[in-house]
């Protein structure tokens, strides 16, 4: 047993100086870890994963107190120690990852110095003993050419060898525990399951305790031993990796497997939690996950429930392990009936070889001296009333893509067509009409709504400035009745979007696009940025939508679990051209190119049984700034030959719907 | 690196020439020369010849921009705007009203400005730095809350106080050194002691504060989080991580007034009666001679870009993601 | 009519602030975002102590802004009204005693005597006039006094009743003000009363009246003890140096907010026009404001305040009176302080909506084919208000600090005009003297120092409550 953590409390400082009160943020939890076991904690943004890795430190911001509870570490009370032996504890003893790499580095210092200082500090070494070790370092968590990187500063490294630099940092004390809070959440799915990897092995290696603070259930699967789930606060649910897979207890992680999009449940709708997360300043005195949970009766409300124990290691606290009766009462709230796709003949929209390039400029006049091409020809048909899904990493282009044809980004050349009509060559004046048929919703919902306008100002923007309803009453009467569509209460219209959480402004958001009656909605990862829970709803939202009003979706995304939920087709993007395009049976179940395959593989799922052989890309997607001669992929490719290098692939047509570049088919033909 | 400040260097050309051109206007059009003639002979007993004297006297009787008149390159050579304006670029700024050459006075007059300015620049930094720096270290402490506010109390003082107070409790009250003077000897120190004195505390309140606005920001950031995960003290923490840092944009604001230190301080020089460019600046005010004000405009401009430049070079040194890029 | 009305520019602009003040104040109870950043400022205690005291200045300098030529008295049969060429102030009227009552030269304060000997006759018993040196009693300081030595008893009893005064006015003060909020909220005024002397309003009030408590047995004392002495003493002139005090008020308060008046609307466009059109239209103000910032900041000032001063002296036949052209000569001032100042603020907002230019919501706005005007209206301007209201209450201090500088250097404010640089100025010289004469450079330290802390203090209170990255920590 390294960590044994008992009734640890901490919470956050709130309001001035004559209302200062303090909001508890995480309330008496228990969880140990023992060498060479990885302990997830699981949980939703704001539920107090952060605020405990930072107590087991004492790091927390400066509002942070810790309020009570024991945190024993082989051997020593933590919350006990004082500050300079706590000081040998933090990198020596317990050693923390964060979740983004590209600000957790000094940018003025080079990594030698920062994984340097650290052996100084608890190994005692110096000089050249430390060079040395570091770069020993460097090379166990895969870093190549390691003499160079250490005379490196942070800005010089990809985000993905950041956060390899961040793991060496870590092991350099030599930790018996490693904190890895989101490690991969800021990276992309081929280097996070690159840097997945190298964590396991490396906790093989060293035998180190791990708490992994995650959100994803993914990870979770690939990571853990054993599982902690974290509600409002509180652990509601622990039990070992394969008994928590297999058979959640708790209400609450039930609901969050249900709510997680696949191919199974296309065209279902998703599982819900209805409401939201508890604010701090308002727990409920029962249980907290009472006020959304399905079965809760007044017992729930009353009385916290204490920890059940399920058998096997498997504890849960729900007062349902006590009454367990009241659990069959309910079914599923799974709406079945797959949907009738209508039928699609004329294409709404018709992109040909569409590019974007940004010109790239240097020198002491500031010329041209190169472009980034950020879209570099891409061609994609959506028909009225299907999902398009356009799927890559972040840099791939996707997102300009969608902007490009909406013509927020002017193109550099191609086509973009709606119904027949082109775009491109529209001035301002005569795009108007055509932008009532088109609209995009975006993927921050804090950043897409205007802080200093009420939410019917909001949803009225559009309708005023296209002439959508220029009446007063009857605009009044079509938002409220807009925002009743989208599941909000029609008195929203004078509040303000603080006053609404993550999920309910993307409803807004959702409303503002809708208020023009457009036909085409380009999703720009519009739900990226949620819980799983809340993600569930909107996906139901968008879905619901498109089967009422037939609306066409170009969906913007990284996360092909959406994809296989809500798309009809999928076109997979790298480094700004499509290299696969295909219906979702096609490109998902049997992926072609190399590309494909691997980033499907990447995905960590989240059921124990399905994970396939992860297919390792090596490095990391270039700059679209100097893209590699030949195909793009070539030097990541395990497949590569010398055509490859030399010649971009033609396209190769699979079937009549599945279509890809990639010299392996191109022979084939 | 070097495209990158070679073409700070060239952007300063368009600048210097926008500079040289307000200066030109605010002096030669917004007041004709005759208006300044006027002025200057006092409005009563002023005569048309007398006018035209005093202009021919100082060469203000050429055409502005184009003398048609003039043979060849003359037509834009001998005019106000070449001989008054474009020749301060080769460094000809005329002659005063004295009759003395102003280049040669302000060469002679450098020295003296310096020998405060710099040694007041120097100890203020050290002085503030250190200052916030302890503020920061202690921040949330009662330290820290009453030197925010003696920060703000000392901000919220003119500087004409201070030196009037100062003046008035060490040379007149307590008698430690002169009450103002200067001496090119070696017995200057005692003569400079007090302006330097009374130079840096009044830069204290409103700099200390500044930095330490700028350490706490730094202090905030997800690096120095890990720099103490990695269980250093917090006094590394300070001057390995936030202290290189911060010194971005503390950079920022004091490489710039850095060549503006030859111009001396108007206050400090008239109070004490140093014979610096402060000083010429203030007596060319009350004189109201337009030379040497228009010179000093011109040089004051030259040097604060010289100081962009240097504010650039050196990002240099201590960002290296401009080193490098 | 008894008086003329006259309109000073500056009072034009003055009363334009107070009204755009109004304005800015219902636009901001209409905002809940800007309406709940003001409530964070009533809820900071220093900050509502320093509106407490800029209040009362600001009281002052409106007083010195509403301006009129009395009528003289005419002779009989005059039946053309005659007004006088001095232009006077409310504030004249209410302090005509302080106005008028002249010493000879120096007197210290509260004296009775004046500050330098005098050859004066006196009469002596066998009734022969001698000549002797000695201190002249003033002419108006003290006069009531049959006997000198009573002075400070007289005083001591003035005192004593002005600081009754103040501690009635105060009570009536608080229990006008717990009877409000007990009214309010619905609760006795007993209750209101302890929650105000706790501090457990929302609005910080208790800070509020303890300000006004001290202001006030501060003040009254002295608006006593001014009608019969000369509280501050008087200067090389035999002005009263509380006079000079109190209409040095309106000029500082007129360059630190008409300053910024006038350079507002330049910062805003151009830092708005620069950041959300790019391309040349950046490149142009880029180039601008960076070639008026290279310009040394007291230099320029100089040679603009120089190149004025010709033009005012040159064109007598402009203005009427003397207070117009000290008038117009301070507005000049102001103007360009606010030319030299504006730079640094249009450089703010013009990265500052580069930002927001960049934000979903701007890219929804242009989905939707919304005009560049009205997205700049709409969703720029708002968002960049914080910014302005920050800079506004930043700038406020230094250029007041500013003035007394310039006006020090000569290039500031007319000299003819009642202004603190203007008194540290001619008090400078009195330094040398022996004994020194210490009051008018007091005084004026004093009050500048009480609105200058004022001002620092209320701005760091707005900037905490409108810096969004502040706002959310608290």
């Amino acid at each position: 047993m390294i960590l044994s953590v008992h009734g640890l409390r901490m919470g956050f400082a709130s309001g001035f100086a004559n209302t200062r009160k303090v909001l508890v943020a995480v309330d008496a939890i228990d969880f140990t870890v023992r060498a060479g076991e990885t302990l997830a904690l699981l949980g939703e943004s704001g539920c107090g994963k952060s605020a405990t890795a930072l107590s087991l430190l004492r790091l927390l911001p400066p509002t942070g107190r810790i309020l009570g509870g024991e945190v024993n570490f082989s051997g020593s009370e933590l919350l006990q120690l004082p500050e300079t032996e706590m000081r040998a504890v933090r990198g020596g003893g317990m050693a923390m990852i964060f979740q983004e790499p590209a600000t957790s580095l000094n940018p003025v210092l080079t990594v030698g110095r920062q994984i340097g200082e650290v052996l100084e500090r608890h190994l005692a070494l110096s000089g050249e003993a430390v060079r040395r070790r570091a770069l020993e370092l460097l090379d166990a968590v895969g870093i190549a050419d390691a003499p160079r990187r250490l005379n490196e500063f942070p800005f010089q490294l990809s985000g993905g060898m950041k956060q390899r630099v961040m793991i060496a940092v870590a092991l350099a004390g030599k930790p018996k525990l490693l904190i890895a809070d989101e490690p991969t959440t800021a990276l992309d799915v081929t280097i996070q399951a690159q840097i997945l990897d190298l964590l396991r092995r490396l906790q093989a290696e060293h035998g180190m305790g791990m708490l992994l603070i995650t959100h994803d259930l993914g990870v979770v699967a690939q990571m853990a031993h054993r599982v902690g789930v974290m509600y409002a606060g509180e652990i509601v649910e622990e039990a070992p990796r394969d008994i928590f897979f297999a058979s959640p207890r708790h209400p609450y992680t039930q609901k969050l497997f249900a709510a997680l999009p696949d191919l199974t449940r296309r065209g279902g709708r998703l599982e819900t939690i209805a409401g939201q997360v508890p604010a701090l300043s308002a727990m409920p005195s029962g249980c907290r996950f009472a006020e959304r949970c399905p079965y809760a009766w007044p017992r729930c409300r009353d009385e916290a429930p204490a920890w059940y124990d399920a058998g096997s290691g498997q504890r849960v606290r729900c007062h349902l392990l006590a009454e367990p009766g009241r659990a069959v009462a309910l079914a599923p709230d799974l709406a079945a009936a797959a949907l009738a796709r209508p039928a699609a003949d004329v294409a709404l929209l018709a992109v040909q070889d569409l590019r974007v390039h940004f010109p790239i400029r240097r020198g002491v006049l500031q010329r041209t001296v190169g472009h980034v091409k950020a879209v570099d020809g891409v061609s994609l048909e959506l028909m009225r009333g299907r999902t398009l899904a356009l799927v890559g990493e972040s840099g791939c282009g996707k997102t300009t893509v969608g902007k490009a044809i909406l013509q927020l980004i002017k193109p550099t050349g191609g086509k973009a067509q709606l119904e027949g009509r082109e775009l491109s060559v529209l001035s301002r004046r005569e795009l108007r009409p055509l932008r009532r048929r088109m609209q995009m919703i975006f993927q921050d919902p804090f950043a897409s709504l205007n802080p200093r306008l009420a939410v019917g100002e909001i949803i009225g923007e559009g309708m005023s400035a296209l002439g959508v309803e220029a009446q007063h009453a009857q605009r009044s009467a079509a938002i409220a009745a807009l925002l009743q569509q989208v599941g909000l209460a029609p008195t929203s219209v004078d509040r303000y979007p603080h006053e609404f959480s993550g999920g309910q402004r993307q409803r807004i958001a959702i409303a503002r696009a809708l208020a023009v009656q457009p036909e085409l909605i380009v999703c720009d990862e519009p739900t990226s940025a949620l819980d799983v829970s809340v993600q569930a709803q909107i996906l139901n939202l968008l879905k619901a939508l498109q089967d009422d009003l037939g609306l066409a979706y170009l969906f913007i995304t990284h996360n092909f679990a959406v994809v296989e939920y809500l798309a009809h087709e999928v076109a997979v993007m790298y480094l700004g051209r499509i290299v696969e395009r295909g219906t979702v049976d096609e490109v998902l179940r049997s992926p072609r190119h190399p590309y494909t395959q691997a980033l499907l593989s990447a995905v960590p799922n989240p059921r124990l049984d399905e994970q396939p052989e992860f297919i390792r890309l090596a490095g990391e997607m270039p700059s679209p700034a100097n893209p590699p001669a030949g195909c793009h992929f070539h030097p990541r490719c395990p497949q590569a030959t010398d055509v490859c290098r030399s010649a971009y692939p033609p396209t190769s047509r699979i079937s009549a719907t599945h279509v890809l570049r990639c010299h392996l088919y191109s022979e084939a033909e | 690196m070097l495209a990158y400040i070679l073409r700070r260097l060239l952007y300063a050309i368009p600048i210097l020439i926008g500079v040289n051109l307000i200066t030109f206007a605010l002096f030669f059009v917004v007041n004709t020369p005759d208006d300044m003639a006027r002025m200057q002979l006092g409005v009563k007993r002023v005569t048309p010849e007398a006018i035209e004297k005093w202009k021919a006297e100082r060469g203000y009787d050429k055409p502005l921009f184009i003398n048609a008149g003039a043979p060849g390159v003359g037509v834009l050579t001998d005019t106000v705007l070449f001989t008054k304006s474009a020749r301060m670029f080769v460094g000809d700024f005329g002659r005063a009203e004295d009759g003395r050459d102003i280049a040669r006075e302000i060469t002679s007059r450098m020295g003296p400005s310096l020998a405060i300015a710099l040694p007041t620049f120097i100890l203020g930094l050290f002085v503030t730095v250190s200052l916030a720096l302890l503020l920061a270290f202690f921040r949330a402490s009662p330290l820290d809350f009453w030197g925010v506010v003696l920060c703000v109390a000392m901000m919220s003082i003119s500087g004409l106080f201070y030196i009037i107070g100062g003046q008035y409790l060490i040379s007149k009250l307590w008698r430690l050194v002169p009450i103002s003077g200067y001496s090119g000897e070696l017995d200057a120190w005692k003569f400079l002691i007090l302006p330097v004195l009374i130079g840096v505390i009044s830069g204290i309140g409103s700099s200390v504060r500044w930095y330490r606005t700028i350490f706490l920001e730094e202090i905030g950031k997800d690096y120095v989080r890990t720099a103490r995960a990695k269980g250093l003290s917090e006094v590394i923490v300070m001057f390995r991580h936030v202290l290189r840092n911060a010194m971005i944009p503390i950079l920022t604001g004091v490489v710039v007034v850095i060549p503006l230190l030859f111009m001396g301080s108007l206050l400090t020089e008239s109070f004490f009666g140093i014979p610096g460019l402060g000083s010429y600046t203030i007596d060319a005010i009350s004189a109201q001679d337009f030379a040497v004000v228009r010179a000093m405009v011109f040089i004051g401009s030259v040097l604060y870009i010289v100081g962009l430049i240097l504010t650039d070079i050196s990002y240099t040194f201590v960002d290296p993601r401009i080193r490098f890029e | 009519m008894t008086f003329l009305p006259v309109l000073l520019w500056s009072d034009v602009l003055i009363w334009l602030l107070v009204f755009a003040a109004a304005v800015l104040g219902a636009l901001s109870a209409r905002n809940p975002p800007l309406r709940s950043a003001w409530r964070r400022v009533g809820r900071s205690r220093p900050g509502m102590v320093a509106a407490t005291v800029l209040a009362a200045f600001v009281l002052v300098g409106l007083l010195d802004s509403l301006h009129y030529r009395p009528r003289l008295e005419s002779r009989e049969g005059d039946q053309q009204a005659v007004y006088a060429i001095e232009v006077l102030s409310v504030l004249d009227a209410v302090a005509t005693p302080l106005r008028t009552r002249n010493e000879k030269t120096y007197s210290s304060p509260l004296a009775t005597r004046a500050y330098a000997k005098e050859a004066i006759e006196v009469r002596a018993a066998d009734g022969s006039l001698r000549q002797t040196r000695d201190f002249p009693r003033l002419k108006y300081g003290g006069r009531h006094l049959e006997n000198e030595a009573r002075r400070d008893a007289d005083i001591a009893r003035q005192v004593l009743v002005a600081e009754l005064l103040a501690t009635l006015v105060f009570a009536g003060l608080a229990v006008g003000c717990a009877a409000l909020w007990a009214r309010r909220n619905g609760c006795s005024v007993h209750q209101a009363g302890r929650a105000l002397w706790r501090g457990e309003t929302d609005f910080a009030w208790r800070a509020v009246l303890a300000t006004l408590g001290v202001l006030l047995l501060l003040l009254l004392p002295v608006a006593a003890l001014c009608v019969d002495y000369h509280v501050f003493g008087t200067d090389k002139v035999g002005q009263d140096v509380f006079y000079q005090i109190l209409k040095s008020v309106r000029t500082a308060l007129v360059i630190g907010l008409v300053t910024t008046l006038v350079m507002l609307p330049l910062a805003v466009l151009l830092g708005i026009l620069a950041g959300y059109f790019r391309g040349w239209v950046d490149d142009l103000i880029q180039y601008l404001y960076t070639t008026l910032s290279s310009i040394p900041g007291v230099l320029l000032i100089a040679a603009a305040v120089l190149m004025m001063q010709v033009i005012i002296d040159t064109h007598p036949q402009w203005f009427a009176t003397a207070a117009e052209r000290a008038d117009l000569r301070l507005l000049a001032l102001c103007c360009i302080l606010g030319v030299t100042s504006w730079t640094g603020l249009c450089r703010l907002l013009r990265g500052e909506t580069l930002k927001l230019r960049e934000l979903e919501y701007i890219q929804a706005a242009q989905a939707f084919g919304v005009a560049d005007l009205r997205i700049i209206l709409r969703h720029i301007l708002p968002n960049l208000m914080h910014i302005v209201v920050i800079a506004l209450v930043m700038d406020f201090s230094s250029l007041v600090l500013a003035e007394a500088v310039l006006s020090y250097v000569g290039i500031g404010v007319d000299p003819t005009m009642i202004s603190f640089g203007t008194m540290i100025n001619n008090a400078r010289m009195e330094l040398a003297r022996e004994p020194l004469v210490w009051w008018s450079l007091a005084a004026a330290f004093v009050f500048m120092f009480a609105l200058v802390l004022a001002a620092n203090l209320l701005a760091d209170a707005v900037r905490d409550a409108f810096d969004p990255r502040l706002a959310g920590s608290s």
